[in-house]
C-alpha cells in the first residue's frame, strides 16, 4: 500500500506541478495577457515592445503600403485589374510577337479558395484574349505549395522552349528566386504576380497594395471603432507564414498605437479551435473586437458569439462570401479586408500587352479597396447566387460567362 | 460508476481479459488470488485511483479546479454542459480509437475520416433537409467501408496499422481534395447543424443542455456496454496476445475489423457534431488523430493494446480540452502554446507511466516463484506453442 501512497501522492504532485506551469507560462517573456503597449508605454507610443518585437514588421514597407493604400491609381475606376500606380514603364517593343503567343504559367498552388476564384477569373479573360488573337496557348502546371516542384515546373517550361512568356505565382519568393532567374536569362518575358519572387529580373510584378496594407485596413476600422484601453482579440493563422506575419505585423504596429490590448491566438482556421477560444474569452471579460488575418475566421467567430447569446462585437474579416453574407445575416459592424483576386488576370492582360507592344508598369501595383458597410450591399448582389468560398474581388464582372462560370465553381 | 468496470487496471496482474478462465494460482501476497468474487468497492478505488488509468481522473479533477478556479462564470448555467458539448467530438474519437488501441492497432486515419465526412456532407446535403437522412446514410455506409478496407489491410495484408492507416488517410484526403477542389461549397442547412450547435433550453440544474452532450453520454454507455460484452473482452485478449486468442478459436481478424469500423463510425458521428459546432472548413478534424491517441495514452490504455480503461481514454480527452481551456484563461502567449501544452501532456503521460512501470516490476521480483508461476493461462499457451 505505501507504493500505492506514494503514487497517489506523486500523481498529485504531478498535477499541482501541470498547473503551476501553466501560470507559470503566463508570465513568460511574451506573455500577452499584458497586451500591447505593456505595463508602461501609454497611447500613441508608437514604439512600444510587442509590434517591436516582431521580426516580420518591416517600418519601410509598412510606410510604402500605406501611402499606396490610399493613393490615386491611374486608370479607369471601374476597369480596377487595369488600374496601376504610376512610375517605371517597361518598353514592350523587345517582347512583340506578330502572331498569337504562347504563355507558360507556373502556379504556386490551388489550394484554397482565394485562388480558386483567381485562377477562375484568369481562365475567363484567357478566352478573351485567345478570341482576340493575342495569346494562342497558356501552359499551366500547379506546384501544389512545393518550392521544390515550382522549381522543376520552371526548368521544365525553360528546357520544353516554346513558352513566348512565362507568367509565374511563386511559391516563396527565397526558394524559387534561381529558378526564376533562369527564366528571365532565356530573355522572353517574365510576369511575377501575387507573391514577390526575391529576385528582381522579371519584366513585371503584378500585384495588389500588399499584405501590410491588408492588416492596416481592418485594424484601422477597428482602431477608429473602439476606444482607447480596449480589448481585441486577434485570430491568426499560422506562425511563419509571410502573408499572414505581414498582416499580423501591420495589424499589431495599428494595435499598439492605438494604445488597445491585443490577445492573440493560432488556430490554424481550425473552426473549432476559434469556436472554443472565443467562446473562453467570452468568459473571460470583454471582447471589444474580434480582428483575423483570414477570412475563413470570421464566421466561426461570430457563431461563437451567436452561441454564447451575447451581443456580437466588431468582428472584421475578409471579402469572401461567406464572411459578407454573415456580415449582413448578423447586422455586425463588419470590415472586409481585401487582396485583390483580380490580380490572376491582370498578369494574364499584362503578358498580351507586351505581346501586343503596349507598354506595362514594371511594378504594376493594383488597387486594394477594401469593403466597408456602405459597399455591402451592392457586393452581396454582384455576387448573388455565388459559392462562400467567391471573393467579391475576382473582377470578372465584365467576362464572358458572369456570373455563371463563377457561381458553378468548376475548376479549369 | 467508474469502479463498477471489471476490466479497469484495479487488478494488480495487470490483465483485464483473464476474468472467464481460471489463472494459474500466484503464490506470494503481492499478487491477489483470482477468487471470481469482486473486492470491497472503496478497495478497488484505492487500486484503481493509482493506476495510469485512475491517476487520470485525478488530473482532470485537478486540472478542472484550476479552470474553474480561473474561470468562476463555467459555474453559471449551462456553462459547464456547453463545455462538456464542446469536448463531445474528441471525446467520441477518443472511444473509437480506444477500441482500436485495445485490440493492439492504431488508427491514423481518423481525422481524414472526419474531413472526408464533414466536406461530404457540407456538399451533399447543401440547403435541402430531406437530404438529411439519406447523407447520415452514405456517410455511415463510407465509415463501414474505410473501416473494413482498414481492417482488411492491415489483418489478411499484414501491413503494420501504423502504415496501414496512414495510406487509407492519404487516400481519403486524396479523394476529398479532388472531389472538392480543396475547398468545400458551404456550410449545410441549420436543420442539419443543430445536432452539434443547438440543445435542449431550460432544463432543470443544468439549464442548457447540447444535443452533442446527450450523443456523447449515449456512445459512453454503449461503449461501456460493449467492452464488457464477449466481443470486449476477445478484443481485449487479441490485442493483449493475438496468437493466443486465435488459438481459443475466436477470428482476429475480424474483431480487429470490427474495431476499426468502429473507429470509422465515431469519426463520422464527431464529423457530424463539429459540422454543427464548428460549420464546414477542410481543416476541421485535421490533428484529431493525434490528439485521440494523445487522451487514449493519457487515460492509461497500454499503446500495445490489452489494457485499459474506457471511461479513462473519456477522461484522457476531457484533460486535453481542460487544458486547452486552461491555457486560453492563464494568458499563455500564443507563440508558447504549442510547447507549454506539449510540455504538460509529456509530463502527465510520462510521470505515472514510469511509476506503474516500475510497480509492475517490483511485483514478480517479491513473489517466490519467479515469472513462470504468474503468467495467465493464455500466456503460458502462448508459451509452449513458442517452445
Amino acid at each position: 500500500m505505501t507504493v500505492q501512497k506514494r503514487i497517489l501522492t506523486r500523481t498529485v504532485v504531478l498535477a499541482t506541478g501541470a498547473a503551476l506551469a501553466v501560470s507559470l507560462a503566463g508570465c513568460a517573456p511574451g506573455g500577452n495577457t499584458g497586451a500591447a503597449g505593456g505595463a508602461g508605454a501609454g497611447a500613441g507610443d508608437s514604439s512600444s515592445t510587442a509590434a517591436a518585437a516582431n521580426p516580420w514588421f518591416d517600418q519601410a514597407q509598412f510606410d510604402t503600403e500605406d501611402t499606396q493604400r490610399t493613393a490615386s491609381f491611374e486608370g479607369d475606376p471601374s476597369q480596377p485589374y487595369l488600374q496601376y500606380l504610376k512610375g517605371d514603364m517597361v518598353d514592350a517593343s523587345a517582347y512583340t510577337l506578330d502572331r498569337a503567343g504562347k504563355v507558360c504559367f507556373s502556379n504556386a498552388a490551388l489550394s484554397n479558395t482565394w485562388r480558386q476564384t483567381g485562377w477562375i477569373t484568369m481562365n475567363q479573360q484567357l478566352q478573351v484574349l485567345k478570341d482576340q488573337g493575342v495569346i494562342s496557348q497558356l501552359e499551366t502546371r500547379n506546384a501544389q505549395d512545393s518550392d521544390d516542384t515550382q522549381v522543376a515546373d520552371i526548368d521544365y517550361f525553360i528546357s520544353e522552349g516554346d513558352c513566348d512568356g512565362y507568367i509565374i505565382a511563386p511559391n516563396s519568393p527565397q526558394a524559387t528566386a534561381s529558378a526564376v532567374q533562369r527564366a528571365c536569362d532565356t530573355g522572353k518575358p517574365v510576369v511575377i504576380f501575387d507573391r514577390g519572387a526575391g529576385t528582381d529580373c522579371e519584366t513585371s510584378f503584378v500585384h495588389s497594395v500588399g499584405g501590410m496594407a491588408w492588416g492596416m485596413d481592418s485594424a484601422g476600422f477597428i482602431a477608429g471603432k473602439v476606444g482607447d484601453g480596449a480589448h481585441v482579440v486577434a485570430l491568426r493563422t499560422a506562425p511563419g507564414v509571410d502573408v499572414f506575419e505581414q498582416r499580423w505585423a501591420a495589424a499589431q504596429h495599428v494595435f499598439d498605437d492605438a494604445g488597445i490590448q491585443v490577445t492573440d491566438y493560432i488556430t490554424g482556421a481550425d473552426p473549432s479551435k476559434i469556436k472554443s477560444t472565443i467562446t473562453d474569452e467570452i468568459s473571460k471579460g470583454k471582447v471589444d473586437a474580434v480582428w483575423v488575418d483570414l477570412g475563413d475566421q470570421a464566421v466561426p467567430a461570430i457563431e461563437a458569439f451567436e452561441d454564447a447569446g451575447v451581443d456580437i462585437p466588431i468582428v472584421t474579416g475578409e471579402d469572401n462570401l461567406a464572411y459578407l453574407r454573415a456580415w449582413k445575416d448578423t447586422g455586425i459592424d463588419g470590415f472586409a479586408s481585401v487582396y485583390s483576386a483580380y490580380q490572376w488576370r491582370t498578369a494574364l492582360i499584362a503578358m498580351g500587352d507586351l505581346f501586343q507592344g503596349t507598354d506595362i508598369p514594371k511594378d504594376w501595383v493594383l488597387p486594394q479597396i477594401p469593403v466597408t458597410g456602405d459597399e455591402l450591399d451592392e457586393v452581396l448582389k454582384t455576387n448573388d447566387g455565388m459559392p462562400d468560398g467567391q471573393y467579391a474581388s475576382f473582377g470578372g464582372e465584365d467576362l464572358p460567362g458572369f456570373p455563371q462560370v463563377w457561381q458553378d465553381r468548376v475548376m479549369p | 460508476m467508474t469502479a463498477t468496470i471489471t476490466t479497469g487496471p484495479g487488478n494488480n496482474n495487470g490483465n483485464g481479459n483473464n476474468n472467464g478462465t481460471n489463472a494459474t494460482p500466484a503464490r506470494g501476497d503481492a499478487v491477489p488470488r483470482y477468487t471470481g468474487k469482486r473486492s470491497p468497492l472503496a478497495q478497488r478505488f484505492r487500486r484503481g485511483i493509482v493506476t495510469p488509468g485512475g491517476a487520470v481522473f485525478v488530473l482532470l479533477a485537478l486540472l478542472l479546479a484550476a479552470l474553474f478556479a480561473l474561470n468562476p462564470q463555467l459555474a453559471g448555467e449551462g456553462q459547464f454542459t456547453r463545455f462538456i458539448g464542446r469536448t463531445a467530438p474528441i471525446a467520441i474519437v477518443a472511444l473509437g480509437q480506444y477500441f482500436v488501441i485495445l485490440s493492439g492497432e492504431l488508427d491514423l486515419s481518423m481525422g481524414a475520416v472526419i474531413s472526408a465526412q464533414v466536406v461530404l456532407a457540407g456538399n451533399l446535403i447543401g440547403q435541402d433537409a430531406g437530404m438529411i437522412l439519406p447523407v447520415l446514410a452514405l456517410m455511415i455506409l463510407v465509415a463501414l467501408v474505410v473501416g473494413l478496407v482498414n481492417g482488411l489491410i492491415v489483418t489478411f495484408l499484414r501491413v503494420p496499422s501504423f502504415i496501414a492507416t496512414l495510406g487509407t488517410a492519404l487516400v481519403i484526403s486524396g479523394l476529398t481534395f479532388y472531389s472538392t477542389g480543396g475547398a468545400p461549397s458551404g456550410n449545410p442547412t441549420d436543420a442539419f447543424r443543430a445536432i452539434g450547435r443547438s440543445g435542449i433550453d431550460d432544463i432543470p440544474v443544468l439549464g442548457f443542455l447540447p444535443f452533442s452532450v446527450i450523443v456523447l453520454a449515449v456512445l459512453i454507455v454503449l461503449a461501456v456496454l460493449l467492452v464488457r460484452s464477449p466481443f470486449g473482452r476477445m478484443l481485449a485478449a487479441a490485442g493483449d496476445n493475438s496468437r493466443a486468442t486465435a488459438l481459443t478459436g475466436a477470428s482476429v481478424a475480424f474483431l480487429r475489423i470490427r474495431a476499426f469500423a468502429i473507429s470509422a463510425i465515431a469519426s463520422t458521428v464527431a464529423a457530424v457534431l463539429l459540422i454543427g459546432y464548428a460549420g464546414v472548413s477542410p481543416v476541421v478534424g485535421q490533428g484529431y488523430e493525434f490528439t485521440a491517441i494523445t487522451a487514449v495514452v493519457l487515460g492509461g490504455v497500454a499503446l500495445s493494446g490489452g489494457r485499459g480503461w474506457v471511461l479513462s481514454a473519456v477522461a484522457g480527452a476531457f484533460v486535453l480540452e481542460v487544458l486547452f481551456s486552461l491555457l486560453d484563461f492563464a494568458g499563455v502567449a500564443s507563440t508558447w502554446r504549442p510547447a507549454v501544452q506539449g510540455a504538460i501532456i509529456l509530463v502527465a503521460l510520462g510521470v505515472p507511466l514510469i511509476r506503474w512501470a516500475r510497480l509492475r516490476t517490483i511485483v514478480p521480483r517479491r513473489a517466490p516463484q519467479g515469472g513462470a508461476a504468474h503468467h495467465t493461462e493464455t500466456g503460458s499457451v502462448a508459451g509452449r506453442r513458442k517452445g
